[in-house]
């Protein structure tokens, strides 16, 4: 008896190293979640996202094809902060995963780890417009923020892949590394620009101007998330002559007519920079985010002195 | 008053260690302390605007220049993620829509008042407890209120099974799920209102069960079987304590590119129709709909077209009724806060010319016997959005009557939404 249950137990055992080692299923919200992930979590994790990084993750259609992935996931990342609250929440309960539902070890809020910046401290009403009552989730654009989430990552993984929290913990630290001395040629580049003043279209650049020393003086935006209007476009005019503002960034996926008329008004320069991983076909990881709108941006100063 | 007080204190303390100096010095001391209690208390400030646990693996926060006009210019930054009001916390989701609808010309002998004030919904929605979450949706309408939807979600259950207890609107094609508030006219098609119940549909209490089904890569496949008490409106009655009435639905669904996706359905539904406890209805739907939206412009443009078909087939001994309906609508976004859309719409009702003393249509079971009457109709919908949170739309419809009798009317309708952002049905 023995003997023939000894074939049978091996098999079983064999089955049991090869789902313990089987990649980590992380499903992202947004591609720079993925990105994070792969760097920390290498190919011992299987990362796959949800919107791209060229659309508005305000507004992404929760298609059931996205169901297909969430249904396997071991682990959902998400930006948190109300940014995924108008597609995320039902797609969560129809995957039919119970490891990525709300409280569950595979349901990560990533805003928890990272500093968030336009946290309201009064009533808010939508007569601000579209506000985030929990503060701006566009956080991830600070190097910084990328730098906590690793480690968040690194702590998660280790904890839902025991045997291989070394390897997360020395790509945490390999990441870190690159992460410092990018930083550091960073810096240096955008030095030169320290405090100039610029506008944006959307809300979605604190963290990225505060960490690189830009002055976000407006936005093409009234509002936030409300489409601009002509008496705003015209205060925003007056606004760049005054102080000479010769900037205008803004999201891959708005409507440049406004921002153009902008620019030929106040001979200013209209700059389409990424806001995630992903926006353009060569911004393939976390830090050719940072490489493309850096070099934009330098590019775009350059030319307006 | 604090910093008055605190200033006091030093005031008083000063004159012992100050009394070999002279009066500048003093000044100029108390003046530093001064700004050492403003500093202070702008530190408490930032403090006070954090949640109280900071993530240990987290470095310590650094206060920010605030960006926006509405957020205070201290404590802008916090670290640690979201806080929130203790006391309200774990209150539902709470939003509140208003449907004001109104309609002018000539109905055809098919009234709706000029102006009403359609639909109120409240709508209370909550994670439950670690296994369920619980939403409830009630409707005021200008007759009383109505539980429109109540019930309790297991979401992912073993086996990959969700289900779902409680009353709500059954998985019938398309329009029968959704509220009023996200459907792309401000009417519902005559199909809907000849034969799947009119605006309330089949809408019951009872249990679902679904699940995604295996599929070849790519395909999304999904069943869902609900079980209900079997009173829906004036469609199906539960004349005994067993008839209920079952819903059945399948759904494909595939992306065809980025943009573009493919949404089929079959559905069916059997129950006890409210014209008499022995006649049977049973329902046979398919639905379509194909999507497009351009993610690169995703808030700007955008396309949905639907078409469902319906076959009831009522059945009571030897006589049987066989009404079909169908329609066929578009919505294509061409600006940010504009739509334009049509529909196609015609429909089989079950025809009676017999009325009681009071003038009213006689529903029995002889209506099966009467030749069926076609109802067809058509639409042009305008929708504008001031915001995620309003629309204002106005919809011209055509419909000519099976007795012969053709309406022209122009409805408009205001929908507004105050408190929770949910998200909308895909």
């Amino acid at each position: 008896m023995m003997v023939h249950m000894k074939p049978l137990a091996l098999l079983l055992a064999a089955v049991g190293v090869c789902h313990a080692a089987g990649k980590l299923n992380v499903v992202a919200a947004t591609q720079d979640l993925a990105a994070l992930a792969e760097e920390v979590g290498g190919d011992r994790i299987a990362a796959d996202s949800i919107a791209k990084g060229y659309q508005d993750p305000h507004f992404v259609e929760p298609k059931p094809s996205f169901l297909l992935k969430l249904q396997k996931a071991d682990l959902l990342l998400m930006v948190g902060l109300q940014l995924e609250i108008g597609w995320l929440p039902p797609l969560i309960t129809q995957s039919g995963n119970s490891k990525i539902q709300v409280g569950n070890a595979g349901n990560l809020d990533m805003s928890q780890f990272c500093q968030i910046l336009e946290v309201p401290t009064t009533q808010v009403t939508r007569a601000m417009g579209d506000v985030h009552p929990l503060g701006n989730p566009h956080y991830w654009l600070d190097p910084e923020n990328g730098r906590r989430m690793a480690k968040a990552l690194a702590d998660k993984f280790g904890e839902l892949r025991p045997a291989d929290r070394a390897y997360f913990a020395q790509r945490e630290a390999d990441f870190e590394k690159r992460l410092t001395e990018a930083e550091k040629r960073w810096d240096a580049e955008m030095a030169p620009f320290k405090g100039r003043k610029v506008i944006t279209y959307h809300r979605s650049w604190p963290n990225f101007c505060e960490r690189f020393g830009l002055d976000v003086v407006d936005y093409v935006e009234p509002k936030p998330g409300i489409p601009p209007t002509p008496s705003h476009t015209l205060e925003v005019i007056n606004t760049m002559k005054r102080d000479n503002i010769k900037l205008v960034m803004v999201e891959p996926y708005f409507d440049l007519r406004t921002p153009n008329s902008i620019a030929q008004a106040t001979g200013s320069t209209v700059v389409i920079l990424m806001p995630s991983v992903g926006g353009d076909k060569q911004i393939t990881d976390y830090f050719k985010l940072f490489d493309y709108d850096i070099n934009l941006l330098v590019g775009s100063f350059n030319k307006v002195k | 008053m604090k910093r008055f007080t605190l200033v006091l204190i030093a005031a008083a303390v000063f004159p012992l260690c100050a009394a070999a100096q002279d009066s500048a010095e003093v000044l100029s001391r108390m003046k530093a302390l001064e700004d050492r209690i403003q500093a202070l208390e702008q530190e408490i400030q930032v403090l006070k605007g954090q949640p109280p646990a900071v993530s240990a693996a987290a470095p310590a926060p650094q206060p920010a220049p605030a960006e926006a006009p509405q957020v205070a210019a201290q404590s802008t930054s916090v670290l640690g993620g979201a806080g929130g009001a203790a006391s309200k916390v774990l209150n539902p989701d709470v939003a509140v829509i208003g449907d004001f609808l109104g309609a002018a010309g000539n109905s055809a002998g098919h009234p709706t008042p000029a102006l009403e004030m359609h639909e109120s919904e409240a709508a209370f929605q909550a994670i439950l407890d670690p296994y369920a979450r619980a939403d409830f949706f009630l409707s005021f309408g200008e007759e009383g209120v109505t539980l429109e939807e109540g019930y309790l979600t297991f979401p992912a259950l073993k086996g990959g099974f969700q289900l779902r207890v409680g009353k709500m609107r059954a998985a019938f094609g398309k329009v029968n799920t959704l509220h009023n508030h996200v459907l792309p006219w401000a009417d519902r098609p005559l199909v809907t209102g000849n034969l799947v119940g009119g605006e309330d549909g089949i809408d019951d209490a009872g249990l679902s069960l679904t699940r995604i089904i295996p599929a070849p890569k790519g395909l999304f496949l999904e069943g869902t079987a609900q079980v209900f008490r079997g009173d829906s409106g004036d469609l199906f009655h539960s004349y005994k304590r067993d008839n209920l009435s079952t819903v059945g639905h399948l759904r494909a669904y595939r992306d065809i590119g980025e943009s573009t996706n493919l949404d089929l359905g079959v559905s069916y539904s059997r129950g006890h129709s409210a014209i008499a406890a022995d006649v049977i209805d049973q329902l046979y739907g398919m639905d379509a709909t194909v999507r497009w939206k351009p993610l690169r412009r995703a808030i700007y443009h955008s396309f949905v077209g639907r078409s469902e078909v319906i076959w009831s087939r009522l059945e009571q001994a030897s006589r049987t009724a066989t009404p079909f309906g169908y329609y066929v609508s578009g919505e294509y976004q061409f600006a940010r806060r504009w739509f334009a859309g049509a529909r196609f719409d015609r429909s089989d009702r079950l025809g009676s010319t017999a009325v009681d003393a009071s003038g009213n249509l006689l529903v029995n079971s002889a209506i099966l016997n009467a030749a069926l009457l076609q109802d067809t109709g058509g639409s042009f919908v305008l929708t504008y959005w001031p915001s995620e949170f309003s629309q204002i739309r106005g919809q011209l419809r055509r419909t000519s009557y099976g007795e012969n009798r053709t309406a022209n009317e122009f409805l408009f309708q205001f929908q507004f939404s105050i408190g929770a952002h949910g998200a909308h049905p895909f």
